[in-house]
């Protein structure tokens, strides 16, 4: 089975898109594949996330108080993470998607502490390139990976579709993301498909985590695949025959 | 220079499963015990807000902090060995208790035939069985010798479980009866015995009721709650040595527990030990410990590392393949079949031991006459019960991400059920534990070095236990089944087991062991080497059960060293 821990993937291949746009690093936007096919595009009905904080917020909400940013220092920055995890966990008909599930302030509450800075991970040189079996060799921290992978995805969107990348249909969004999980994304200290894998994992940890880490807004990550959550026991249940659905439980439960 | 402790009769490094059970027994006979934990203390009250897969199943609170020591790892000589700079393949434990704490609970017996695996392999198949770059050796003690130790680890922990033709004889009953028939395991047993094999309840130390052992620990009763791998037990339900050996060498008064005591090297003479040098991790303090035996049962990467950094015993050099220390480094050889299914099961809940399994093709319980392998593995459908992070079982060809990933998901995730095989790892000899030339720890000193890769042997038994497993998923029905009978190269990311032996091996030849059948080293007569890198070869079954019962021996040998000091075998 796929191990989500595993961030070092490889295997390269340039996708029929990247290839006749004439794509070069750095943003050169190339030819008529490109033009042709998301022209449409830039007549614009957005797909912004709804990230608007100047109005309506419930601060009387406990949940939205820690709704801020602790490690993204720009709003263009967080705007790309939500709508590129929204892509990858999307609001459609098996239950809500990343956003309304805090999954962005998930991933900017991780990479403010510990995860961010891989601080229980062996992080001292030389640094050398390793073979495929021998595991991630980075020396560059994941906040760090974080910050320049939005900003990639940014550059593309822009030099590319002259738009963000958050006020590009969902098609476009999906089709350069898959450029990153394809690997065809030049980036530096990391390779794009490595930056994609971190990216799916964290959003998929940020659905489905314990609600205390901000994710998994009101276990509603739990909630649309039947996971019953942190329960005491399952004595009563673990002999049926039939599937037994109960209302999740979280860690706050534990706490009283 | 080293601030020199008062002197005690024993020093243990490491307490976890075989430092808690020696220190207890020596403490109960009277013997001045130290033991000199790197990690921290840890009580059970550590474990009451522990249902939280993101904290313990995917950062591993309770795993080591590899930012101050790691191991690096290479597949052959060729390579450069790199770093293991993130945990992945296997999860090595930290503070007290160790990997004891975040284990599942399998409590298997080695089979009769992994003790004696060279003289039987000969007797039954001829020499020509054992290729010549497979230093396959006898353990240097039989099954029936190690059977009451075994029997002593079971009455310690309270082992939940029946008995079954293809595996270990026992002296005594399982001490709990075994755990709730699931109608997964239900499905797995049923569709097992069709195909003429011999299914059952594994062996486990989640306990199906609440036992009170001989030293008047008690072990709660199970709730299968799913919490059991990578998180300590909030009911005190799965045996650990926190609530079992420790609080007994405590009570005992006989023993001091000291955490943060990190050890860098056994003092040795060229005959013995006089005791060990630590750091106090808090204060970068330095400490001399003497005592007359010393007992290091760290696990099976510091119990080589420790050895070769304190230089006792002949390092291993694969060049010559003579020497030692760093020999038979195995691991497991994982497979699994993964089906598919229209029916719900209610796979949320489950417990880290609770398994139907097999041995039909495992040990030597089959001919391989035939075969281009030796030994097996066990099989298993285990209800560990799933967690959503990660587990996220799609079909094949299902895109990763999106609503079609989000779709199936939310589908399979009861759906799917797998039977896996933990198969035997025989020892190669090019596969071997050194010191890294390059990378260090925090204190400076080299990192252990790991030379590994899967050879035709494990390549041959994992293809052989995918067919196997195919066959029996197909008999429960699936829809559709998943697996891959090709290993590939030893990876040092995805999980694959924390089950890894060897280094420092037991036998009855000093020229190709390290330690003789009381686990007594061959070069330092008041040192004792404890632990799965005792074993010459890793078996097909999780090794705790036999780890605890080579701790049992090697009590009864060192109590015997204490009243009439001298070489044992």
């Amino acid at each position: 089975m796929a191990d989500e821990n595993d961030e070092q993937n490889s295997g390269i291949s340039r996708r029929q898109f990247l290839k006749n746009s004439g794509y070069i690093a750095g943003g050169l936007v190339g030819g008529g594949l490109l033009g042709g096919v998301f022209a449409q595009n830039f007549l614009g009905t957005t797909d912004a996330p709804d990230i608007d904080t100047d109005d309506e917020v419930d601060t009387t909400s406990p949940g939205e108080l820690t709704q801020a940013r602790m490690f993204f220092k720009r709003q263009e920055d967080f705007d790309v993470l939500s709508a590129a995890v929204e892509r990858i966990f999307p609001d459609d008909d098996t239950g809500p998607g990343a956003i309304s599930l805090a999954v962005p302030y998930f991933i900017d509450k991780q990479l403010a502490g510990e995860y961010g800075f891989n601080s229980r991970e062996y992080m001292e040189g030389p640094f050398f390139e390793g073979a495929p079996t021998q595991g991630p060799q980075t020396g560059l921290l994941r906040r760090d990976a974080f910050l320049h992978g939005v900003r990639t995805i940014q550059n593309i969107a822009e030099d590319h579709f002259d738009e963000s990348f958050f006020d590009l249909e969902s098609e476009t969004q999906d089709e350069i993301l898959e450029a990153f999980e394809e690997g065809e994304v030049d980036m530096t200290g990391i390779a794009s498909d490595e930056f994609f894998s971190k990216l799916r994992t964290a959003t998929i940890e940020g659905a489905y985590s314990d609600p205390v880490y901000g994710g998994n807004l009101n276990m509603d990550g739990w909630r649309q695949i039947g996971y019953p959550g942190s329960q005491m026991s399952y004595t009563n249940v673990i002999e049926e025959e039939e599937f037994v659905e109960m209302d999740p439980v979280s860690l706050h439960d534990h706490h009283e | 220079m080293a601030t020199e402790l008062p002197r005690k009769e024993a020093a243990v490094i490491g307490v976890g499963w075989a430092g808690g059970i020696i220190a207890s027994e020596l403490a109960k006979d009277g013997i001045e015990v130290i033991g000199l934990e790197r990690g921290a203390e840890r009580t059970v009250d550590d474990f009451i807000m522990q249902k939280d897969e993101l904290r313990y199943a995917v950062r591993y609170d309770l795993m080591q902090d590899l930012s101050k020591e790691t191991l690096t790892f290479r597949n052959d000589r060729d390579m450069r060995a790199l770093p293991m700079r993130q945990m992945g393949s296997f999860l090595l434990g930290t503070d007290l208790g160790g990997a004891g704490v975040h284990w599942n609970g399998q409590c298997p017996r080695f089979l009769p035939y992994d003790f004696e695996i060279r003289s039987q392999t000969i007797d039954r198949y001829g020499e020509d069985k054992i290729p010549d770059d497979m230093p396959l050796q006898d353990w240097g003690i039989s099954y029936e010798d190690m059977e009451e130790y075994f029997a002593q680890f079971d009455a310690t922990i309270g082992t939940s479980g029946e008995d079954n033709e293809m595996t270990a004889p026992r002296s005594t009953e399982y001490p709990t009866p075994p755990m709730v028939e699931t109608p997964a395991i239900r499905m797995f047993k049923e569709a097992s015995s069709d195909l003429g094999l011999h299914p059952y309840q594994g062996a486990s130390a989640n306990l199906t009721e609440a036992y009170t052992n001989p030293d008047g620990q008690t072990i709660q009763q199970c709730q299968y709650c799913s919490f059991c791998e990578r998180f300590g037990c909030d009911y005190q339900a799965k045996s650990d040595p926190i609530i079992t050996v420790i609080p007994t060498a405590k009570e005992t008064g006989n023993f001091e527990l000291r955490t943060h005591a990190n050890v860098r090297r056994i003092s040795y003479d060229g005959e013995y030990t006089d005791g060990v040098y630590f750091i106090d991790t808090r204060t970068g303090e330095e400490f001399f410990q003497p005592a007359d035996m010393v007992i290091l049962t760290t696990y099976v990467m510091n119990n080589t590392r420790l050895l070769l950094e304190s230089e006792i015993g002949t390092p291993y050099d694969p060049d010559t393949q003579s020497g030692v220390i760093g020999k038979n480094y195995c691991y497991q050889i994982m497979a699994e079949a993964q089906g598919y299914f229209d029916q719900q099961f209610n796979l949320y809940a489950g417990a880290g031991a609770l398994a139907g399994q097999l041995d039909d093709y495992n040990g030597d319980n089959f001919d391989h006459g035939d075969l281009d392998f030796i030994h097996g593995g066990t099989i298993q459908l285990t209800q560990t019960g799933i967690r959503p992070i990660n587990t996220n079982p799609v079909p094949p060809g299902t895109k990763q991400w999106g609503s079609e990933f989000k779709e199936a998901n939310a589908y399979y995730l009861f759906r799917t059920l797998s039977v896996g095989s933990q198969g035997a790892s025989m020892p190669y000899v090019n596969n071997y534990l050194d010191l890294d030339p390059t990378y260090t720890d925090r204190f400076g000193d080299p990192l252990l070095r790991m030379t590994y890769n899967f050879t035709e042997q494990d390549r041959n038994l994992a293809a052989h236990q995918t067919q196997r497993m195919e066959e029996i998923m197909q008999e429960m029905g699936a829809n559709e089944i998943v697996a891959n009978p090709d290993i590939g190269d030893y990876n040092i990311m995805p999980y694959q087991t924390t089950h890894n032996t060897g280094g420092v091996i037991m036998g009855a030849d000093p020229e190709t062991s390290a330690v003789n059948n009381y686990l007594q080293m061959w070069d330092c007569e008041n040192l004792f080497v404890v632990g799965a890198s005792a074993f010459p070869h890793n078996s097909g079954y999780n090794p705790t059960p036999t780890v605890g019962a080579l701790s049992y021996r090697a009590v009864e040998g060192i109590k015997q060293y204490y009243e009439n000091p001298g070489p044992l075998a």
